[in-house]
């Protein structure tokens, strides 16, 4: 049964990484793309703990709780480029 | 002493001067005399070995597979020379004590003059020829330090870029020659060297050898054509002059030619070559000395020429020359040494060198006038002083030397170069001690100090000493050493003041006679002089430098443009015909390895990967956007390396990532937002073919590689082996960084550092001056929206900083058997570090920051380098690791490593280095924003934080903001 579901869990993280590119791609604003590559980074980190679960490993769980712990900097980084322009003030 | 010590210690004690002019000049000319000294002493106390005739050896092996050893030697040539350059660097010292006035920074001449000592002292007492070749170079380096002493002064820059520019060419040329020598003699030992004479003078490289190995020491003892830059080096200082160009540097070269006379003279080659330019160097050098009137280049000019005379000697090749030669060598440093002490006490005094400006102070400076005229008559060749009696010999020599068969030409040049010299020799003393007393002097004269006047009155003394008992006090050291020239087993006649009335007498009479009439029509000759035209040395070798300067330019501007799109043109097509070059012509097996499944998940992340990287081609010109889709990139790059099972990659590349992100938008601040074409169309059409073909081959040839077995054993095979065994850790990534590959790890660490360094340097240039003015003036080109330090923000990562830094300890602490390691937890704790930034602003979190990031690189790495020489201690080379498993009761077992230690280092250089040019890069911003009220507050430095005195320290620029915002009435601040 979990077999299923976590290809079940996969395939929908994966088709949302798609969406994410598509908006990344076309979007009409860059705010809109910031959000998509920010919703990227949450989908690879569930990409990775359901990876850690088919696969029955803690290393993948250590490397999505660095990514979720970093990866959201970014997103704060450009979200305060957009807004002030200089991002350390 | 060990000879390796005596040579290392002016080396050891180079530094102390320079620490301890803070305490007074005295005690940095105290130390410098202190260390020559010890060095000289251990010298002496193997002087009676020596003379002996033992030899002394310290021999370390040092890259023994390139042939190059840390032997030392010290024989009789050794001895004298090693003395010379101890002993009269003693004099120097306390000479320039009272010469150097309070301006100069004297802790800095006498750390120079230390390191040219122990350079020196090398040379002459190696005993391999590629040792003595790196003490040779330093002897190069550390004396164009010393000739352009005075940096203010344009003569001294250009003196002693013109002295490093010769003597270094012919540096480059010897090892040239000595490498010949030595592949011939099949070692780089020279006692070896020496004992293998017939098969070298049998070689067919014998020749080339021989002339390119005296190219060096031509060029260094300044021999015809390559006599002009030892003038040009007297803008040095006049210790500098009386140490570097009489006593010992330009005898480096006549040393070297000493050292090798067993093996490459007796050959008609060396005699015509060494002889022969020894002759005319003597000629012509003593020729110019004549019509020079600057004090100090009349003696430059007069070395030239006894360098010449002592050349000649040597390429004589006879038992008796070699002898006169090294007799000539002690005699000539003796009397030199002190008259251009004399010189620079007269300059000291008057405050002139120009000879028309004196004369006359026989009454006013009756002591540098006995000091002056002994050792000038002793140059002039008068007996009953030193000079005399080396000058003798050499006519003696000369007088029965035949010239291709002709046995008048040598004796007779031989005479009127003793001539000149008894002219210059005579004109030093008359023109500027002798006649009336002037009214005119720049400054009015009076004997100088007894300090001063100390050193060359030591050096009168032995000159008057040798030449009346010349058995007495240098018998046995000139024996020793001539016997060491000429490869043992000679037998030498005693030096006698009165041999009869020999050629050699005649001859000297005719010298001092005709030197003493010359004198007498010297003002019609001068005119003379003047009257003839002749090439200037300057401005030829200026004219060749320019050109050879202008050459390097335009082929260098020709290949290197500083465009970055050419080099990678270039750079790609290379690759890519070489590619297709091994492609047609090697041969390939079939494929080996079957593919693996390519589940949806792999193929969506490669499709996104495929997308976002033609998407970043396409929408380039929107620098953001671009930079959007390299974080998809980067994304997905790492999460592909953890589904390939890199864990460690993966955990570095989102660091990475982050860190990038946040530089790249600090950069961007101030960049334009599109970037605008610069090319033509049909260009870029061109650049896009080479870069999808490159792409493509690339691609290509790494499938053909996964698709097949390696030829083969991998290093990573090894790796894997014996990383637990070896290293300790069962983290191969992290064994290869703090063990395998430790060496490479600690040298990143420091280019690391240097860059973080280099970055702040930069940015500080920007900060003052005229790119400050612009950053003031400079208006952000994108609306302002919203707050400055967002509440929900600043919550968030001051909850977060700890758990961060937390998190960075754990991967810091598992790395060696796990992934993480100190570079990942570097840059987790970096990106921590950079969120407070962000959210609470620069001037808050670096208020907090007690520890500068200078401070951290230092750190991390001392702390690297103490790990790795730790394992020196054990017996083990650098940066070995050690490992053992400890129990603490409540806990289970765990280990310690010493590359933990390295591993901190590097953690810490991450932090330090990261921090250090993101913050380097936000002050441009901080400068832009706050203008010139204030803006000191916000430096880097701790002493710059102090200075802002009338800001109060604690709260700095949040201070000075808030007070702002009180006046406005508004916000509470932070």
């Amino acid at each position: 049964m979990i077999t299923y579901a976590l290809m079940f869990a996969i395939a929908c993280f994966t088709l949302a990484l798609l969406f994410n590119l598509y908006r990344v791609v076309h979007a009409p604003g860059v705010t809109d793309r910031l959000l998509a590559l920010d919703t990227m980074v949450i989908n690879t980190i569930a990409l990775l703990v359901l990876f850690g679960i088919a696969e029955n490993t803690a290393i993948f769980f250590e490397a999505s709780v660095l990514f979720a712990m970093v990866g959201f900097v970014s997103t704060v980084a450009y979200a305060k480029f957009i807004l002030r322009g200089d991002i350390i003030e | 002493m060990s000879p390796a010590l005596i040579a290392a210690l002016p080396f050891l004690g180079s530094l102390l001067p320079a620490l301890l002019i803070r305490t007074g000049r005295s005690h940095a000319a105290i130390s410098a005399g202190v260390i020559s000294g010890l060095a000289l002493l251990g010298l002496l106390l193997n002087a009676p070995a020596i003379l002996r005739g033992e030899v002394i050896t310290a021999r370390f092996d040092w890259l023994p597979w390139l042939g190059l050893n840390a032997n030392f030697m010290i024989d009789g040539l050794g001895l004298l020379f090693a003395s010379l350059i101890l002993g009269i660097g003693l004099l120097i010292i306390l000479y320039a004590r009272f010469y150097l006035s309070k301006d100069d920074p004297v802790g800095q001449f006498y750390t120079y003059l230390l390191l040219f000592q122990g350079a020196m002292v090398g040379i002459v007492l190696s005993d391999n020829i590629l040792l003595l070749l790196i003490f040779w170079e330093l002897t190069s380096l550390s004396s164009f330090l010393l000739i352009g002493y005075w940096k203010h002064l344009p003569e001294g820059r250009q003196g002693a870029r013109m002295a490093l520019t010769v003597t270094g060419l012919g540096g480059l040329s010897m090892i040239a020659g000595m490498l010949i020598l030595g592949n011939i003699a099949g070692s780089y030992d020279i006692s070896a060297i020496l004992q293998s004479k017939e098969a070298i003078q049998a070689s067919p490289y014998y020749l080339p050898a021989l002339i390119l190995i005296l190219g060096g020491a031509f060029t260094k003892s300044a021999q015809f054509p390559f006599h002009f830059w030892l003038p040009h080096a007297m803008a040095a200082p006049t210790p500098v002059s009386a140490y570097l160009h009489s006593a010992t540097m330009v005898k480096a070269g006549l040393f070297l030619m000493a050292r090798l006379w067993p093996v490459l003279s007796g050959t008609p080659e060396w005699f015509y070559i060494v002889a022969t330019t020894g002759l005319v160097t003597m000629l012509v050098g003593a020729k110019i000395a004549i019509f020079k009137d600057d004090l100090k280049a009349l003696l430059a000019f007069s070395t030239v020429s006894h360098l010449g005379l002592i050349t000649f000697l040597l390429g004589l090749g006879t038992e008796a020359g070699a002898v006169a030669a090294v007799f000539h060598i002690i005699n000539h440093a003796t009397f030199k040494a002190a008259l251009f002490m004399s010189a620079g006490i007269v300059d000291h005094e008057t405050h002139t060198r120009d000879i028309k400006r004196l004369g006359g102070l026989r009454h006013l400076m009756p002591v540098t006038f006995t000091i002056a005229t002994v050792a000038a008559l002793s140059m002039a060749g008068i007996p009953l002083l030193n000079g005399f009696l080396s000058k003798e010999m050499m006519l003696e020599e000369a007088s029965h030397t035949l010239w291709a068969g002709n046995g008048w030409i040598v004796p007779a040049l031989a005479a009127i170069a003793a001539l000149f010299s008894a002219t210059y020799s005579f004109r030093y003393i008359a023109h500027a001690f002798l006649g009336p007393v002037r009214d005119d002097y720049p400054h009015k004269p009076h004997d100088p100090g007894f300090g001063m006047w100390a050193a060359p009155a030591f050096l009168v003394v032995l000159v008057v000493a040798i030449g009346i008992m010349p058995m007495t006090f240098a018998g046995p050291i000139l024996e020793a050493a001539a016997n060491a020239v000429v490869g043992g087993g000679l037998h030498m006649h005693p030096v006698k003041l009165w041999h009869g009335f020999t050629p050699a007498l005649w001859m000297s009479v005719f010298a001092v006679v005709g030197g003493l009439v010359v004198l007498g029509q010297h003002r019609r000759l001068e005119a003379l002089w003047l009257a003839t035209p002749r090439p200037e040395a300057k401005a030829v070798f200026d004219a060749l430098v320019g050109a050879c300067v202008r050459g390097a330019t335009r082929f260098t501007s020709a290949l290197h443009n500083g465009s970055m799109a050419r080099y990678l043109l270039i750079f790609v097509l290379a690759a890519l015909a070489a590619g297709i070059w091994a492609w047609t012509t090697g041969e390939q097996g079939p494929p080996t390895r079957a593919m693996l499944p390519i589940t949806p998940v792999a193929a969506a992340a490669w499709v996104t990967l495929l997308v976002a990287t033609g998407c970043v081609v396409a929408y380039h010109r929107n620098r953001l956007l671009a930079l959007v889709l390299i974080s998809i990139v980067g994304l997905i790059v790492s999460l592909s390396f953890v589904y390939l099972s890199a864990p460690d990659l993966a955990l570095t590349q989102i660091s990475v990532e982050v860190v990038t992100a946040v530089l790249m938008l600090l950069a961007l601040n101030f960049l334009p937002k599109i970037t605008q074409p610069e090319t033509r169309l049909i260009k870029r059409r061109f650049d896009a073919l080479v870069a999808v073909a490159g792409g493509l081959g690339t691609g290509l040839l790494i499938y053909a590689l996964m698709v097949r077995d390696f030829a083969f054993p991998t290093m990573s095979e090894y790796h894997l082996a014996n990383s637990y065994k070896l290293g300790g850790g069962t983290n191969v990534v992290n064994v290869i960084l703090v063990d395998f590959r430790g060496y490479d790890t600690f040298g990143e660490v420091i280019v690391l550092g240097i860059a973080a360094l280099v970055i702040f340097a930069l940015t500080e240039a920007l900060l003052t001056g005229a790119s400050s003015r612009k950053l003031i003036a400079w208006r952000p080109d994108v609306a302002r929206a919203g707050d400055k330090h967002p509440l929900m923000l600043l919550v968030a990562t001051r909850v977060m900083m700890p758990i961060a830094l937390m998190m960075a300890v754990f991967i810091f602490l598992r790395g060696h058997n796990l992934p993480g390691g100190g570079f990942i937890a570097g840059l987790v704790a970096a990106i921590a570090l950079v969120m407070q930034y962000m959210a609470s602003g620069f001037a808050w979190t670096q208020a907090r920051q007690k520890v500068y990031y200078h401070v951290l690189i230092a750190l991390g790495v001392l702390a690297a380098g103490i790990t790795g020489i730790g394992a020196l201690f054990n017996g083990l080379p650098f940066l070995t690791s050690d490992f053992g498993y400890f129990r603490i009761p409540p806990f289970e077992k765990f280990e310690l490593a010493t590359a933990m230690g390295f591993d901190l280092g590097v953690f810490l250089g991450v932090v330090g280095s990261v921090m250090l040019a993101l913050g380097g890069l936000s002050r441009l911003a901080r400068r832009a924003a706050v203008g010139d009220e204030g803006f000191h507050v916000v430096a880097e430095k701790p002493e710059a934080r102090e200075m802002a005195g009338h800001v109060p320290r604690e709260v700095g620029l949040a201070g000075a903001m808030l007070r702002r915002q009180r006046k406005d009435g508004s916000e509470e601040g932070i």
